[in-house]
């Protein structure tokens, strides 16, 4: 269960994962002034954020407040109209080419795991680094299969997506993504589409992720991930940063009203 | 059921409140009405034609025609057989439908994807030709095509003259016909050569991609050595080809190849207005693909053209194939429009004028619906062995 890591490690900041602190390059992910508008509805008010390499990010906070829109602009799902980004030194302009320079280097995994149906689990893997990195089949196929044991479901390889439950999906899309060896990972509400059973299974993957050095942004509802593995908890509502901090202090002792009001209605149950 | 060799069921209920007995019994009616229906038919008409003092059976087919045809594929002159105008007919329909076919796909998929273009123009004009062509009535667009555009051509004495060779005229486009002359076998050895070179780089290529990543231009050098080969081949034959190119004789052209403008017009409109309709079918096959599948495309950093040749068609395919399949028996169905205008079709020769002049309506009108029904079936057959490949495995 999810939310039973909550009540455990409330207060606990010993299971966080060894962090290798040696040569990371600092600022992997700039944000600098960025804003973003659906037509007249200002969704995203002048965010500024520095991620460095192998940091941990977990974004939260109420539904509408423009985590998921933030999240899907650092690959450019969403374009943003004022401001900077900067992932890994290429920046997120209308280029096309920069464009798809970032998102080969950033995976990313959805809320409704978006594997593609027609293809087996294997050939979804292996579609990306064969188009676009252009590695030969073969090997594609041998470091899919790594990335599948990983995820602890090489025996379902050669199935087709429908024939799988949504929590062998989802890490299936995890898989998906980290072979394309990307430098980030995004997860935006990785378990927000599945039944409670599942989530454990697969918190686990991205937690042992999080534990090789993997620079993740992450917008979940799972405060205990949060507390787990996160290196800051960025607080977001109206489609501004209200607070960051790293997860014990953000959970003991919140300084803005709205995390407090928003920690308390979350924690609550 | 519980594993019990004593039956413990409850007594059945009454014959009248079973429902298995109830749907034989409604069945059964169902069944005696329509072999009743039948028969009535059959021997109403029977009785009418024997008191008319018609003859019945196909022997008519093997008699002389006696008319001629403007258009056809097969041999044919007025001296030959019914049977004979049968198969002008249905060549002739063939090769409308067929053509109507390839035009209104082509055309069709163009237009879908330009509806859904992100460029404003592009969108709108899409728009403007899917909702005028799709709601005028077809024999009216067949109509326009022949009356309004193409009786409106110059006569032959002022044909439209392209190079001395090509000539456009109120009775058709006629174009230079290729004889081919001793030694064009090595010609269509060059052909063959290229054709079997181009299979042969595409295996290599699957084969290179597979062992070293490596994507070769297939498209673009099977292209080449398509026009290239043949080409060389063509002219090391010495130019084995004589153009019969068309003259003016009298107040007609003669020699060369004739479209004749019944044939045009039909073909223009038929496409035309197939072409709304599977336009439309695309788009919604393109846009039954869920946004998140384009997204997560992109997120693996495949470029646009890839997402749509690797990601979005191959579903769209499933959802466009059925739809698609009824659109081409619509089109191979109102190419029977041809009697308005005078093409000679299956239709306007063999259940027109055939008919009228034997008088053998029912065994016209039973081999013209067979051959409909026939093409239709083989249609559906097809498509649908195309669509169980292209459908998704789930479960």
């Amino acid at each position: 269960m999810g939310n039973s890591m909550t009540d455990q490690t409330l207060t606990s900041e010993t299971q966080t994962p060894p962090k290798d602190q040696s040569d990371k390059k600092p600022g992997i992910i700039r944000v600098e002034g960025m804003h973003k508008w659906y037509g007249d509805f200002h969704v995203l008010k002048d965010l500024n954020l520095t991620v460095d390499q192998g940091e941990r990010i977990v974004i939260c906070g109420p539904s509408g407040s423009g985590k998921s829109t933030f999240i899907r602009c650092i690959n450019r799902l969403e374009e943003h109209q004022q401001g900077k980004i900067i992932v890994d030194d290429v920046e997120l302009t209308d280029d096309v080419r920069q464009i798809d320079t970032v998102r080969r280097e950033v995976g990313m995994v959805f809320q409704h795991f978006n594997l593609f149906p027609h293809l087996t689990v294997l050939e979804n893997c292996c579609l990306s680094p064969i188009w676009v990195r252009k590695t030969p089949r073969k090997e594609a196929e041998a470091s899919a299969m790594e990335y599948l044991e990983r995820v602890k479901i090489p025996d379902q390889a050669n199935k087709f997506p429908g024939q799988l439950s949504g929590g062998q999906q989802q890490r299936v899309a995890i898989a998906r993504a980290l072979c394309m060896k990307p430098k980030i990972m995004l997860f935006d509400e990785p378990t927000s589409a599945l039944d409670p059973e599942m989530i454990k299974e697969v918190l686990d993957v991205m937690i042992e992720l999080a534990g090789s050095g993997m620079t993740m942004m992450c917008v979940t509802h799972e405060m205990g991930f949060a507390k787990t593995v996160a290196d800051r908890v960025i607080f977001m509502d109206g489609g501004e940063i209200v607070e960051q901090a790293p997860p014990h202090e953000f959970f003991t002792n919140p300084q803005e009203a709205r995390t407090q009001k928003f920690l308390q209605q979350i924690l609550a149950h | 059921m519980k594993k019990q060799t004593i039956d413990t069921r409850p007594a059945g209920p009454k014959p009248w409140n079973d429902p298995r007995v109830r749907s034989l019994f409604f069945q059964a009616i169902a069944i005696a009405f329509v072999f009743w229906g039948g028969w009535v038919l059959v021997d109403n008409t029977l009785s009418n034609m024997e008191s008319r003092g018609i003859s019945t059976g196909f022997g008519f087919l093997n008699e002389t025609a006696g008319f001629g045809i403007i258009m056809n594929l097969v041999p044919y002159d007025a001296t030959m057989s019914y049977g004979r105008t049968f198969w002008v007919g249905l060549t002739n329909t063939l090769l409308v439908s067929a053509m109507g076919v390839v035009a209104a796909t082509i055309l069709g998929f163009i237009i879908g994807v330009a509806r859904l273009s992100s460029n404003w123009l592009v969108a709108k004009m899409a728009l403007v030709y899917i909702e005028v062509i799709r709601n005028i009535p077809l024999l009216l667009q067949i109509f326009f095509w022949y009356f309004a555009v193409l009786s409106n051509l110059p006569s032959p004495r002022q044909s439209v003259d392209v190079g001395g060779a090509l000539f456009l005229n109120n009775r058709g486009l006629y174009l230079p016909e290729p004889l081919t002359q001793e030694g064009f076998g090595i010609v269509w050895g060059g052909i063959l050569l290229a054709i079997a070179a181009v299979v042969g780089i595409r295996i290599w290529a699957k084969k290179r991609q597979l062992a070293t990543g490596q994507i070769f231009p297939t498209f673009k050098v099977g292209v080449a050595i398509l026009v290239v080969v043949p080409l060389v081949s063509y002219l090391v034959a010495g130019s084995p080809i004589e153009w019969d190119i068309p003259a003016l004789k009298g107040f007609n052209f003669g020699g060369g190849i004739t479209i004749i403008p019944e044939l045009a017009a039909l073909w223009i409109a038929l496409s035309l207005y197939t072409a709304s309709f599977i336009a439309e079918i695309v788009r919604s096959g393109i846009l039954s693909v869920s946004k998140g599948q384009t997204e997560a495309s992109k997120a693996l950093g495949l470029p646009n053209g890839l997402t749509l040749r690797l990601v979005v068609i191959p579903q769209a395919m499933r959802v466009i194939i059925p739809p698609l399949t009824s659109q081409y028996l619509n089109l191979v169905k109102n190419s029977s429009l041809a009697t308005a205008i005078g093409y000679p079709d299956l239709v306007a020769v063999f259940m027109g004028t055939t008919l009228n002049q034997t008088g053998q309506a029912v065994e016209v009108v039973a081999i013209t619906m067979a051959v409909y029904l026939t093409i239709s079936l083989l249609i559906s057959l097809f498509m649908n062995i195309y669509n169980r490949a292209v459908a998704i495995k789930e479960r």
